[in-house]
């Protein structure tokens, strides 16, 4: 079956798209963080069902900051798939205006979680609630922060012309974290935010 | 046909070689390098656990001993448990899969080898990092699961358990990034032909065990930060008093911590699944059913966390579950056990030391597995759980499922690491000392247990009747640690003095037989053709016309090369360019641990600075090299 050893010449050779290792990687990455995920949602829920008092207990949190912050980071998830269409097309200028949109609207997302952090009535020690509520939305932030710090690598390797329509490895394994950083933010969403208005 | 000594074998030789003397060391990243150092420090790790417990067997040995202080007890056995579970028992198969996958696989290395070097430095510093304070008797000491609220600040307040938050998030990355590598390595590495339902049992036990770690982990270093934030930065999660729940710790500790278990027998088991037929002198039987209960112990052992928490007062019905999921389990293992039995019957076992240490670990599991399956059963658990049956039914299935197949895989691969036979007589009587030594402890301990004696306890009294019992499993532990001496002696002697072997001693079938005894620094001098389970016996074997190609393949010498392949049927799909020696592993690891370190001492501008340089050594690592293949061509 295997008579016809395949020549050498006919593989592409080095970081190429789905073939380099590091996209699989990725997504190997992008599982246990997920999992990660899933344990603070688990604990979240495990909490809360055991909760005598009322939960939250300021009631459900307030959606003003959370939608539009929500609208913003899916917006920026879409503008890095998009500059990523770009460098398929030999277009790297488009995916420069890309990330460079991606990181504003990431900083942006992150400056209104700032300020939805400060005016909250409640610190992380007040009590079991406030320590969930901290943590992951904080675990999400530090997600946020590790992605933009991605996209703006990324960003100046882009400028530095090292990337072309059939070699850009790094944008294509790089951008799956941002996507899932967003994707996690669904979730964080409607676990914080939705999930306390269904009871 | 690419022979040694040839003009491309030398090609080759000069692109894989590493530097000489301390900065090849520190800046290595070929698996068989890593494997090895994996390996020794396991067994390092496994010296210092087994003399916390012949310390622990000491004070025990006679009723009312005050050789050792309670406090002094506490992190003995603690750390103890941390030693072998954590740095000792995956470690070591780590070790076994790092050093043989890519012989196994006929590839040139790992599919990250510097991720690989990382793994192992983030390994070495989060054992040093745990055993940081022990040395000043401020080491962990709230036992290997650490239950809250005892392990929380109000009764613990010294940094005994911040050093062992801490110190297994740190772990964790270790494990995570390599289990990782060992997914990708599985997926993507494989030589031509050697399609997903020819690989050795070995590695769908360790791509099992990494799959279930990379769910697994997340839950357990989640556990610790919680724990770490509870005691240092005043949040509430296991705070019972704020509206707080202890359970919730067990809950994620186990659910880390029964998948754990697979995790740390399923690659055990896969050495033994490998390398029994080799003395059997036939393919393993039921090869498709032992690779599919490795799979399915893994998915069951997702289910089955609550068995450890059965006197913790949940519900019925969730115990009733949990319990028979527990007895489910059993299934995918006899399964295994049949199949090896089924090999020794129907073949024709050569009773070599390898093959002692094989049968050994067959019955020691039926033990180790019966006693779990016993206390599966929720009224039984209810008497022995926290009781010395539990000790010994653990130690049955670590020790047993564990150590004797690594032992055991020693003598086998010995010959391949070192290119020296290990003295088989010796290797021999090594075996029955600890087989003997290991049923003499641990065997009354199931007695002691339904008499009643807790675990844990730093002594007891001469009216109670355990005394006998607690003397004899004493004596029992000195002579098992005896048989382990002896057996390292033979390791240090043979190493030295052993008779030179050649390629493929003891005539086996997998692919890391067909290369020279220890294997060239690039492996395989042409990538091989697999068309087959059993490249190496298919002349013997006659089961068709087809046959692997281990002399005539790619020869991949314009660079650190191998072959790219297709998930399910290995076809080869792409060059994988593989980056040479770096010292970034090692600075990496260094700057990591010290952000832990930061963490542990409250430095703010220390943990600022140690983060910083985290990036910039990973901006470094990740810069796109032309030489990968990262960059795009020159116009």
């Amino acid at each position: 079956m295997m008579e016809s050893i395949v020549s050498e010449s006919a593989l592409p050779v080095g970081s190429k798209g789905h073939l380099a290792s590091g996209w699989w990687g990725m997504l190997a990455l992008v599982f246990t963080e997920g999992a990660l995920f899933a344990y603070l949602f688990f604990s979240y829920f495990y909490l809360a069902l055991h909760s005598i008092s009322q939960w939250p207990p300021g009631g459900p949190p307030h959606l003003g900051i959370a939608v539009p912050g929500t609208l913003i980071l899916v917006a920026a998830s879409v503008v890095v798939w998009w500059g990523e269409r770009g460098i398929q097309g030999a277009k790297p200028r488009q995916l420069i205006t890309g990330l460079s949109a991606g990181i504003v609207l990431g900083l942006t997302f992150l400056g209104m979680q700032g300020v939805e952090w400060h005016n909250e009535p409640f610190k992380l020690s007040t009590g079991v609630y406030s320590s969930l509520y901290f943590t992951i939305t904080g675990t999400h932030i530090l997600h946020v922060i590790v992605g933009l710090l991605i996209m703006g690598v990324l960003l100046l390797w882009t400028s530095l012309g090292y990337f072309s329509a059939g070699r850009h490895a790094a944008v294509s394994i790089g951008v799956i974290y941002w996507h899932f950083v967003t994707i996690v933010w669904l979730v964080v969403f409607f676990v914080i935010y939705i999930a306390p208005r269904l009871g | 046909m690419a022979t040694e000594d040839s003009p491309s074998t030398e090609k080759l030789r000069r692109i894989w070689e590493g530097k000489p003397g301390l900065a090849g060391w520190l800046s290595t990243v070929d698996h068989k390098e890593i494997g090895k150092r994996y390996v020794v420090t396991a067994f390092l790790f496994l010296i210092i656990g087994g003399l916390e417990a012949l310390l622990i067997r000491a004070q025990l040995a006679r009723p009312n001993q005050t050789l050792l202080t309670p406090e002094q007890y506490s992190q003995l056995f603690t750390m103890h448990g941390v030693t072998m579970i954590f740095l000792y028992a995956l470690p070591v198969l780590s070790g076994f899969s790092n050093y043989l996958w890519p012989l196994l696989l006929g590839s040139r290395d790992m599919a990250f080898p510097r991720l690989n070097a990382l793994s192992y430095w983030v390994f070495l510093f989060a054992g040093l990092f745990l055993y940081c304070s022990f040395p000043m008797g401020k080491g962990p000491d709230g036992g290997w699961f650490n239950y809250v609220p005892y392990a929380s600040r109000a009764y613990n307040p010294g940094s005994n358990i911040d050093v062992y938050a801490l110190g297994m998030v740190l772990l964790g990355i270790s494990t995570t990034v390599g289990s990782i590598n060992f997914i990708v390595t599985l997926a993507r590495t494989r030589a031509p032909g050697m399609s997903i339902n020819r690989v050795p049992v070995l590695v769908w036990g360790t791509v099992t065990a990494s799959a279930g770690n990379l769910l697994a982990v997340p839950a357990v270093s989640l556990a610790f930060l919680m724990l770490f934030m509870d005691r240092q930065a005043g949040t509430h999660f296991f705070d019972s008093v704020a509206g707080g729940q202890p359970l919730l710790w067990q809950h994620l500790f186990w659910m880390f911590g029964h998948p754990w278990v697979y995790a740390i027998v399923l690659p055990a088991m896969g050495i033994v699944s490998d390398a029994l037929p080799v003395f059997c002198r036939r393919p393993l039987v039921g090869y498709t059913a032992v690779a599919l209960s490795t799979v399915s112990t893994m998915v069951l052992g997702f289910g089955v966390w609550v068995h450890h928490m059965f006197a913790s007062g949940l519900p019925a019905l969730s115990l009733s579950f949990f319990s028979a999921a527990s007895f489910v389990i059993v299934i995918p293992s006899a399964v295994a056990v049949f199949a090896w039995i089924a090999t020794i019957w129907t073949g024709r076992p050569v009773f070599t030391a390898a093959f002692l240490f094989f049968a050994g670990f067959v019955l020691l599991f039926v033990i180790g597995g019966v006693s779990g399956f016993m206390t599966a059963a929720v009224p039984l658990d209810w008497q022995l759980t926290r009781t010395y049956f539990v000790i010994a039914h653990l130690h049955y299935v670590l020790i047993g499922i564990n150590v004797f197949p690594v032992l055991g895989g020693i003598c086998y691969w010995f010959p391949k690491v070192t290119g020296r036979l290990m003295n088989e007589a010796f290797a021999k009587v090594s075996f029955w000392v600890m087989f003997i030594g290991f049923n003499t402890a641990f065997f009354p301990m199931h007695i002691l247990g339904i008499l009643g004696m807790p675990r844990r306890i730093y002594t007891y009294s001469d009216h109670l009747g355990w005394s006998t019992a607690n003397l004899v499993i004493s004596i029992g532990a000195f002579v098992f640690a005896i048989g382990l001496l002896l057996f390292l002696i033979n390791v240090f002697r043979s190493f030295n003095h052993g008779a030179h072997a050649s390629a493929n001693p003891w005539g086996a079938a997998s692919l890391e037989w067909s290369i020279p005894s220890p294997p060239p620094v690039y492996n395989f001098a042409v990538i091989p053709i697999v068309a087959s389970r059993y490249p190496l016996w298919e002349d013997l074997m006659d089961e068709g016309p087809e046959r692997s190609s281990v002399g005539t393949g790619m020869l991949l010498d314009q660079g650190r090369e191998t072959v790219g392949s297709t998930v399910l049927d290995a076809e080869p799909d792409v060059i994988l360019r593989m980056p040479g020696d770096s010292y970034l592993p090692f600075l990496l690891s260094v700057s990591l641990t010290a952000v832990f370190v930061s963490l542990l001492l409250h430095s703010t501008w220390g943990l600022g600075v140690t983060a910083l340089a985290t990036f910039a050594a990973g901006v470094w690592w990740l810069w796109p090299q032309r030489a990968l293949g990262q960059i795009q061509e020159q116009k």
